[in-house]
């Protein structure tokens, strides 16, 4: 059974039709990525799936459960997370906040022990606080866990995203242009980070992202959109010789 | 190693400085080889010392130094009335509370240090607390204890701290601007009002008390809690409306609910319609204002270091962003909206029985700017700040009294010039870790 399972999801933006007929099946394990031009429609799809938008058509089976109606809030506690392409961080929260936050919907204690201040929150709190500074050492930012995240560089506000998104214990991770914005140093140290989250948490990621070089290096299976719609899918291989691919995004002259 | 220019030693600076700098040198080379080295137990227990002593001899001394009588508010309150005392009223200041305080501390300072170090390595964090409360609620009973108007004082920045920290959770913490609060402190001062009357008191109204009187004091805090649950009824009249979704929903409906409330009350006859409700018994005495002040702080001091709390602070940062992290952000909103309802609601039942009387008027958008004033003048998103905020606010307009009709153009005047020069109040997102204040200090 594939893990996640879009069906037809059509959306319309009032007259605007964003999204037309989009399918997409991702199996345990997999990494794939979804690329096209600006505009067409990617983060759109991301923000359909976990909840952001409604679907205006469409069916989404996340483990064979249907997620269409659900809250984003509840389709993220079912175990999709993801990152935003323009930062969404909390301004005013350190580092180790963000990361301990993305665990709301695994703490148990409940109004009572938030209050009071009982046993069961004192443990649950300094769990949630071991697991949140073990990601941040595996993403390489642990020396920043107490800072307040508006003061960092780019770079390290890209990675705090990324082990908030782990931090809820996701199976499907959607990585919205994880690379966006970054110097060529930074980004080798991302693509490293990415590999390492797939291996040793055993993720299945999809991501959007523009630089070529990233996609077909990370990449097993890619889906090119244009327009809403989807006009081919395949391996990097693949993709890079498909002649609709090359006339709508990546142009007749060279590629990576 | 290679001397860089520009760092001149510290002693040739000061000397080619001014007399003030050096007195500014002298006094902070002072603080940090004196007073720097005595702990918060030091300075506490130095306070208790100079309330004992104004218990003892502050009415000869004040007589002496030619004043009508103790001073209420450290002479504050004289500087625009008699403006000839001023020299009088320092003096008994330093005499009775700044000497007897600084001489008690730093000589009891080693002392003081072993004794919070024990505290801290012997028992659990708790009973630390309870010994500095205990002593600050002595210092506050002694001095208040002089007389009425300062009971009264002290009573009232209690009520203002409740409800200043509450009001700070919605607007600071949440980020979302609510106007209902004195609404809440109304329901919440008429809701424990009328427990009170009909169950404790022979009034005219309700008749013959339903219980012996005897056990009033004892149920008192149920009856406040009571009051606290009437204003979270009303907060879920406000939150089901308003957190649909976010923006300015929630201040325009707030408002209209402070209005609604007031009017309902004052059309209420049975409870005396505008003229007031009486008769409610005087248990707000200090020591229980501070045990429901010490329980609000608690609370929500707990509340706001918690995952659940902070996810207060995610919704206001970026609301999408915490959902796609798992935060349910309508209860998120809905439980702090009606938590800081319950304690405004308590705030009001507390302000009921420490006058005796409450009129709808009082419940208007006079108390409104006053307590936003609180809010915004200490700080968002700080327990800190809002404590600031209340006790400094009321400082001020306790002050700025003998002003009269002026008061109101002096403080928001210096509102906005606050506004202007620190945008989020005095002491925003800042937090005291109450580990590190209780700690002993190292000379």
């Amino acid at each position: 059974m594939p893990l996640l399972q879009v069906k037809n999801m059509t959306h319309f933006f009032g007259g605007l039709r964003a999204v037309h007929n989009y399918d997409l099946e991702i199996e345990p394990g997999q990494l794939r990525g979804l690329i096209g031009p600006n505009g067409a429609g990617k983060t759109t799809i991301f923000n359909l799936i976990t909840g952001i938008y409604q679907p205006t058509e469409g069916e989404i089976l996340f483990n064979g459960k249907n997620l269409v109606g659900l809250q984003s809030y509840q389709i993220a506690a079912q175990g999709i997370c993801r990152t935003f392409q323009t930062l969404r961080l909390w301004r005013h929260m350190t580092v180790l906040d963000h990361v301990k936050l993305a665990r709301y919907s695994k703490i148990h204690y409940g109004l009572i022990g938030a209050f009071f201040g009982t046993g069961q929150r004192h443990r649950e709190e300094a769990e949630s606080e071991k697991m949140a500074y073990d990601l941040l050492e595996m993403v390489g930012i642990g020396h920043v866990a107490d800072q307040v995240v508006i003061n960092l560089p780019y770079g390290v506000q890209r990675r705090v995203e990324m082990a908030r998104a782990l931090a809820s214990e996701p199976q499907l991770l959607f990585l919205d242009e994880p690379t966006a914005g970054m110097n060529p140093e930074e980004l080798v140290e991302m693509m490293e980070v990415i590999r390492r989250v797939r291996d040793e948490l055993g993720l299945t990621i999809f991501l959007i992202e523009h630089r070529m070089k990233v996609v077909m290096d990370l990449c097993e299976t890619i889906q090119t959109i244009d327009f809403g719609e989807l006009i081919a899918e395949g391996t990097p291989e693949e993709i890079r010789s498909n002649p609709r691919v090359i006339d709508a995004y990546l142009g007749k002259e060279g590629i990576v | 190693m290679e001397v860089r220019e520009g760092t001149a030693p510290p002693t040739e600076t000061i000397a080619r400085k001014t007399l003030l700098a050096k007195v500014r040198y002298f006094g902070r080379a002072q603080y940090k080889s004196q007073l720097s080295q005595i702990p918060l137990l030091g300075w506490l227990w130095g306070a208790l010392m100079a309330m004992v002593i104004e218990q003892a001899v502050g009415y000869p001394l004040a007589r002496a130094l030619g004043l009508p009588g103790i001073p209420g508010l450290f002479g504050l309150r004289i500087m625009l009335t008699k403006p000839a005392l001023i020299p009088s009223a320092a003096a008994y200041v330093l005499l009775v509370y700044v000497l007897p305080t600084l001489v008690v501390a730093r000589l009891s300072a080693p002392l003081a240090n072993r004794v919070a170090k024990q505290l801290l390595d012997r028992f659990p964090l708790w009973v630390s607390l309870i010994v500095h409360l205990g002593l600050f609620y002595a210092t506050m009973h002694l001095w208040g204890d002089i007389n009425a108007y300062r009971m009264l004082f002290l009573s009232f920045i209690m009520i203002s701290i409740i409800l200043t920290l509450s009001l700070n959770l919605v607007n600071g913490y949440m980020g979302e601007f609510s106007c209902s609060h004195p609404g809440f402190m109304a329901l919440g001062a008429y809701g424990a009002s009328i427990l009170t009357v009909l169950l404790f008191v022979n009034d005219d109204v309700f008749g013959a008390p339903l219980l012996p009187p005897a056990l009033g004091p004892f149920l008192f805090p149920l009856a406040l809690i009571g009051g606290g649950l009437l204003a979270a009824v009303g907060a879920l009249v406000v939150a089901i409306p308003s957190f649909r979704t976010r923006g300015d929903y929630l201040a325009i409906i707030s408002l209209a609910f402070m209005f609604i409330v007031k009017s309902l009350i004052e059309n209420l006859e049975i409870f005396g319609g505008p003229r007031g409700f009486m008769n409610q018994p005087k248990w707000a005495n200090l020591p229980t204002m501070f045990v429901w002040m010490a329980i609000c702080l608690w609370m929500i001091y707990n509340f706001t270091r918690s995952t659940i709390g902070k996810a207060m602070c995610a919704v206001r940062d970026d609301e999408i962003a915490a959902g796609a992290m798992t935060v349910n952000t309508r209860r998120t909103k809905m439980v702090t909206f009606l938590f800081a309802a319950f304690w405004a609601g308590v705030a009001g039942g507390l302000f009921a029985h420490v006058i005796g009387y409450i009129n709808p008027g009082t419940f208007g958008v006079y108390k409104l700017s006053e307590v936003l004033a609180m809010v915004y003048l200490g700080g968002l998103n700080s327990i800190v700040g809002s404590i600031t905020g209340a006790v400094g606010l009321q400082l001020l307009m306790e002050v700025l009294r003998p002003l009269q009709l002026f008061k109101w153009i002096v403080i928001p005047i210096l509102l906005i010039v606050l506004m202007i020069r620190r945008p989020t109040g005095l002491i925003a997102f800042t937090e005291i870790n109450i580990k590190d204040l209780l700690q002993p200090r190292r000379p």
